[in-house]
Order: C-alpha cells, then sequence, then structure tokens
C-alpha cells in the first residue's frame, strides 16, 4: 500500500476520473498554471490541457453558475473552491440552482457536479478563512455532503462523489491536506452515505467527521490509559447519513458525542442528536453531548483560536463527566 | 405607426407565422391570468403580455440545436420555442400533465428535448448558467448558440457582470437578451441604473452589443440573428438590449400604481401585435383570414385550459421523487 498525503489523493481520484471520462473538467482559481492554491490539482494542467483545467477570474458566483449551466448539457464539471469561505458567494448558485434543478424540472436536469475546496480552520486565519460550513449545506434537500478524514477516504468518496448524478457538495479540511495514510495501490471506491468505525470500543460513541476525527481519536487515546474504552463513528457523508451505524454503536455502548468543527447552534451535531434520542432513546444512558467549536467568530489570537476550536481534552472532559 | 410592409409572399408568410405565435403567447397568458383570478392557479405569475415580439423574434433566430434560458416570466419564450400549449397550461395548474410534472410551476417550465433550458426565479443567476451551457458547447465543440433573456433589474446584480465577463473572456456562444420593460417590479429604470441604456455596458466586457425597439417582430429577429451567427461562427457573445413594455403589472398581483395611465396608453399604441396585424393587412392579408386565425388559436387555448383541469394532480408518491437524480 502506498502512503499519500490527503491532497495526493484527492489529485489521484480526480486524475483517474478524468482520464476515464472526457466530461469531466476542472475549474477554479488557480487550478492550472499556479497548480492549485494548495496543490490539489498539481500537475493537472500538464496532463489535461487548459480546455479541462480551467482557470477563472476570482467570479465564484460566475464559475459555479459555469458549472451549473454545463452540468445541464452532459458535463461533469469538477468546481474548486479555493476555501469554502467564498462559496458564500456562490451559495445561490449551489442551493437555488444546483440543489433544485432535478426537482424543478420534474426529473429532466440531474446535476452531476461537485464543489469541492478547503474547509474549516487553518492556522491563525481569522475570522473569515476559519469555518466549517458543512451544516449550511446539509440542510438543504437536493445536495449530498462529503467530508473526508483520511487520505484513503479522500481518494474514494471524490471518485464517488465525480461519479455522482447529484450536485455533491465535498469539503476538504484544510490542515489535512499534508497529513499522510496508506491507501490502497488499487482502485477503489467508497459509496457515499457509508460511514466507518474508525476505533472500536464499549463506553461510548464519538460521532464525528472530517479534521475532528483527530480530536476524538486523541482523545480516545487519552481515556484508554484511563480504562474508558471509546468507540467512534466517522460519517465521512452527511448527506446520505449512515444512520444505522450510529444507532447500532449507541445501542453497544448506550452513550453518545459528536464531535463537530462547527458551531454549535443549528449545527449538524444537533441533527445527530435529534436523532439518536428519537431512535435509539431507550439506550441511552446519558444525554447527547455535543462538543464544537465556541459559538463566535475566529479570533486571530493564537491562544483564542485555540480556545474556540474543539480538542481532545475538552472531549475527553465531557465524555468523563458522561461518565460519572 | 411606422410600418414595415412584408415585401413578398415568403416574408408575409413569415410575419402571419410570428403573429400567430404572438397571439397565441397572448390569448395563453389571457387564459392564465382568467384561471388564476378564480383560484385555479397560485403562487407567482407573471405575464409577458406587451413583450410578445421579443421572444418570439429573438427565437426565431435560432435552429432546434440551440439553447434558450428564460426568466420566472418564462410562458412566451416557451411558446415561442414551440412547445405545445397543453403541458404549460397543466403546469401552471400544478398538475402531473405538466412541462416539469407540477413541480416548477409559473416559473419553473424546462422542456429538455426542446433545449429549453428553464424559466428560473432568481433575478439574474440564470446568466451565468446561459454562460455555461454555452461553456459547454464550445467544450463538445458543437455549433450550438445559447441566448439568455433577462429584464433590466437583472442587469444591477452581480451575476450579470460575472456571467457577462467570463463569457467575453472565454468568447462564449451566447446571446445576452435584456428585455427592458423599465421596471424592475415596480422601481423604474431612472431609479436603478446608473447608466439608461443597458446595452453600452457590453463595453465594459469589450463585448458586441445592439440596442433595438421591442414592437417590431422582425427587427427583433434580425438583429437577434446578426449576433447568435457572430456567437456560432466563435466571434463571442452580444449584449442586445430591447426596449418593449409590459401591459399587466410585475404580476398578477401587483395593480402596477406606479406608472401612470397616459404611459400604459401611449406603450398600448405600439402594441406589437397590432403592429404586426397592421403590416399583415399591408401586405394584402384579408381581415377575415386574421379574424379566423385568432378563433382557431382561441380554440387551442381552450383545450390546453381543459386539458390542465382535467388532468390528474401529481401523485403523492412524487414529493419524495427527483429530490436526487438516478445513479449513474
Amino acid at each position: 500500500m502506498a502512503v499519500l498525503t490527503y491532497r495526493e489523493a484527492l489529485n489521484r481520484a480526480m486524475v483517474e476520473e478524468m482520464e476515464k471520462d472526457p466530461m469531466i473538467y476542472l475549474m477554479g482559481e488557480e487550478v492550472g498554471h499556479y497548480q492549485g492554491a494548495y496543490k490539489v490539482s498539481q500537475g493537472m494542467l500538464d496532463k489535461f490541457g487548459e480546455e479541462r483545467v480551467i482557470d477563472t477570474p476570482i467570479s465564484e458566483n460566475g464559475f459555479a453558475g459555469i458549472g451549473v449551466g454545463s452540468a445541464m448539457v452532459g458535463l461533469r464539471p469538477i468546481i474548486e473552491f479555493m476555501t469554502w469561505n467564498f462559496s458564500l458567494v456562490a451559495i445561490d448558485q449551489i442551493i437555488n440552482s444546483a440543489a433544485k434543478m432535478n426537482y424543478m424540472s420534474g426529473g429532466q436536469f440531474p446535476m452531476p457536479i461537485v464543489f469541492r475546496g478547503a474547509g474549516g480552520a487553518g492556522g491563525r486565519l481569522g475570522a473569515q478563512h476559519s469555518q466549517a460550513f458543512e451544516s449550511w449545506y446539509a440542510h438543504c434537500p437536493g445536495l449530498k455532503v462529503v467530508c473526508p478524514a483520511t487520505p484513503k477516504d479522500a481518494y474514494g468518496l471524490l471518485k464517488s462523489s465525480i461519479r455522482d448524478n447529484n450536485p455533491t457538495i465535498f469539503i476538504e479540511s484544510e490542515v489535512l491536506y499534508g497529513s499522510k495514510g496508506e491507501v490502497p495501490e488499487q482502485e477503489y471506491t467508497i459509496p457515499l452515505g457509508l460511514g466507518e468505525i474508525k476505533r472500536k470500543g464499549t463506553d461510548i460513541t464519538i460521532v464525528t467527521w472530517s479534521r475532528a476525527l483527530s480530536f476524538a481519536e486523541e482523545a480516545a487515546i487519552i481515556l484508554e490509559k484511563e480504562g474508558i474504552s471509546v468507540e467512534i463513528v466517522d460519517l465521512r457523508s452527511l448527506r446520505p447519513l449512515d444512520e444505522n451505524l450510529i444507532y447500532e454503536s449507541v445501542k453497544k455502548t448506550n452513550r453518545a458525542i459528536v464531535v463537530e468543527e462547527g458551531w454549535p447552534v443549528a449545527g449538524f451535531g444537533a441533527q445527530i442528536s435529534h436523532l439518536i434520542q428519537k431512535n435509539v432513546f431507550s439506550y441511552l444512558d446519558h444525554p447527547v453531548e455535543r462538543v464544537t467549536q465556541m459559538d463566535v467568530p475566529m479570533s486571530y489570537a493564537a491562544n483564542l483560536e485555540r480556545m474556540s476550536l474543539p480538542n481532545a481534552n475538552r472531549v475527553a472532559d465531557t465524555i468523563r463527566e458522561m461518565l460519572r | 405607426m411606422v410600418s414595415s410592409i412584408p415585401k413578398d409572399s415568403q416574408s408575409v408568410s413569415e410575419l402571419q407565422e410570428f403573429y400567430r405565435q404572438m397571439v397565441l403567447i397572448r390569448k395563453f397568458e389571457e387564459a392564465a391570468a382568467k384561471a388564476y383570478s378564480v383560484g385555479k392557479i397560485g403562487g407567482f405569475l407573471h405575464l409577458y403580455i406587451g413583450q410578445e415580439a421579443v421572444g418570439v423574434g429573438s427565437i426565431a433566430a435560432l435552429t432546434p440545436h440551440d439553447y434558450i434560458v428564460s426568466t420566472y416570466r418564462d410562458h412566451g419564450h416557451a411558446l415561442a420555442r414551440g412547445l405545445h400549449p397543453n403541458p404549460l397550461m397543466a403546469e401552471l395548474f400544478g398538475k402531473a400533465t405538466g412541462i416539469s410534472k407540477g413541480n416548477g410551476g409559473s416559473m419553473h417550465f424546462f422542456d429538455k428535448n426542446a433545449h429549453f433550458m428553464g424559466g428560473h426565479g432568481i433575478v439574474g443567476g440564470h446568466i451565468s448558467l446561459a454562460a455555461g451551457i454555452a461553456f459547454a458547447s464550445k467544450y463538445k465543440k458543437e455549433d450550438s448558440v445559447t441566448i439568455c433573456f433577462f429584464g433590466e433589474g437583472a442587469a444591477n446584480i452581480g451575476s450579470f457582470h460575472e456571467g457577462l465577463n467570463l463569457a467575453a473572456i472565454w468568447k462564449l456562444p451566447v446571446v445576452f437578451i435584456c428585455e427592458n420593460n423599465h421596471y424592475a417590479m415596480g422601481t423604474p429604470e431612472y431609479r436603478a441604473l446608473a447608466v439608461k441604456d443597458v446595452s453600452v455596458r457590453a463595453y465594459a466586457y469589450d463585448m458586441a452589443r445592439d440596442h433595438i425597439e421591442g414592437d417590431e417582430v422582425r427587427k427583433v429577429r434580425d438583429h437577434v440573428k446578426v449576433a447568435v451567427d457572430r456567437a456560432r461562427r466563435g466571434e463571442g457573445p452580444t449584449l442586445i438590449e430591447v426596449s418593449t413594455y409590459r401591459f399587466r403589472g410585475h404580476s398578477m398581483s401587483d395593480p402596477a400604481k406606479y406608472r401612470t395611465k397616459e404611459e400604459l396608453d401611449a406603450y398600448k399604441k405600439k402594441d406589437p401585435l397590432m403592429r404586426a396585424r397592421h403590416e399583415l393587412e399591408l401586405g394584402g392579408i384579408k381581415p377575415e383570414v386574421l379574424d379566423k386565425l385568432e378563433i382557431e388559436i382561441q380554440t387551442q387555448i381552450d383545450e390546453a385550459y381543459a386539458f390542465a383541469e382535467s388532468s390528474p394532480e401529481p401523485p403523492l408518491s412524487q414529493l419524495h421523487k427527483y429530490v436526487y437524480a438516478e445513479d449513474k
């Protein structure tokens, strides 16, 4: 098995899919000549040329709309947002156009488009560049929302997203781009809507996705030394959602905590919490808890940023409380 | 009324066909207005009455391979594209036989086969979709041209700028047609446009431009054809402003009190249907022939109304269908 970085895994997925299907193209700011703002598209311009790896001016709303229009007539665009923070100026196209097109046309216009790019907080990038928006997009029917946490998942999930005939919101974690992991040499895909138990345990279930998986894993290691056995469910995609995986785990551990990078209010963790209490209430020995980013915009100051983000200690503390 | 008399039998029959389409649109919408007023149609209903020559003339410049992207005021464009009035009326009634199976309504007519790429409800958002469809034609090396209708109100939103800029830098085969009816809902153009002539904005994108009056259907066709041919030759997009007027309010719920009766009456004297009829008579078509044509169209609309009324509502199982497409 090869060891790849998260960005290399994404790159490999796109390259392989584009080699197979000439209708797939990559578009976004700096994806071509600059080789990608985060180097995810490194080398792709040379491989596919300017007709398929397309640099755009700074106009997210415009090129998101280009993507949607082109998907209406058979192309399969991959639209890169340099970061998801900038997607907000394109959210009209994503929600009012892409998410609704098949529905409001009575099934005439499937929307095989992937919107992808960096999400979450980086290193002290301040309030406008440190936001996890998966809850915003997961709110909207018609979209699929994918948030991979490992290079292996990033590769398999991106390939599935590209092959899907629906608009997919593929949120990569900015801090994970350089992270390494084993990726099978053999081609594979991971179906959207299939979560994974990343760690087996018996005392409590952590439900998480994307970068927050690392907080969960770190907390599990800390707690293991104290004799607490943590099970970690990595959802990998929020829409579709692997509900049964969550329920089966909670039935076993009788406790659940959601760990996510986004804000708490109306966050996706609230939805998971609701689903657990609605569907496996009788198995619960404790109310479902959540560890999220603090309910504030991100500060630039290093200590405040640290305090704002979820972390392993907060996860571990909350779990200790739940098991007391 | 300055008239251009059709000079030969071919131009007479051409104008007669345009007249037929314009009458079809007007009668369709008069029937829709009636249905709305008795509660058979819900939601918003934005009528095209008064603007018929723009849609009919523009779409006459296209081949069946070309694409049309429309706004929330899409009935006229759909009929001009040749879509049958039955599924259009049924869509307004929210029936299973509707062109979008009842999921779309007045603002969201779609017909993939006819390359009618939708009515879109967000002002200006569809301008970049049109550029995207044109982008795909270029990508696939097909010679289709896309035309995109929007109002002067849409010219003030960011999507307009981004869509036109991208279309221009990539020389996309698209024609942007601004149907300037002088009111964005109730806001007159002088309160919304820093420069009233929308078409001069083409200079900002190094794009070809045109500006025409929208009451003469063949003139609209001829001008749009020039732009369509330019796009097809790979010479890039054009911004055309067509000055027109809606005789009704912004939608059925708007009594249009923001404009004077004198203004409306002045524009009604330039009614494109009246004009075309007058020109046809000068070209030798007897009034009885045109009266007969109108009666035939009325019959067709009555049938569409009856079809819509008698069609079933969508099955309740359709609620969850189409949220996601089938897997590849």
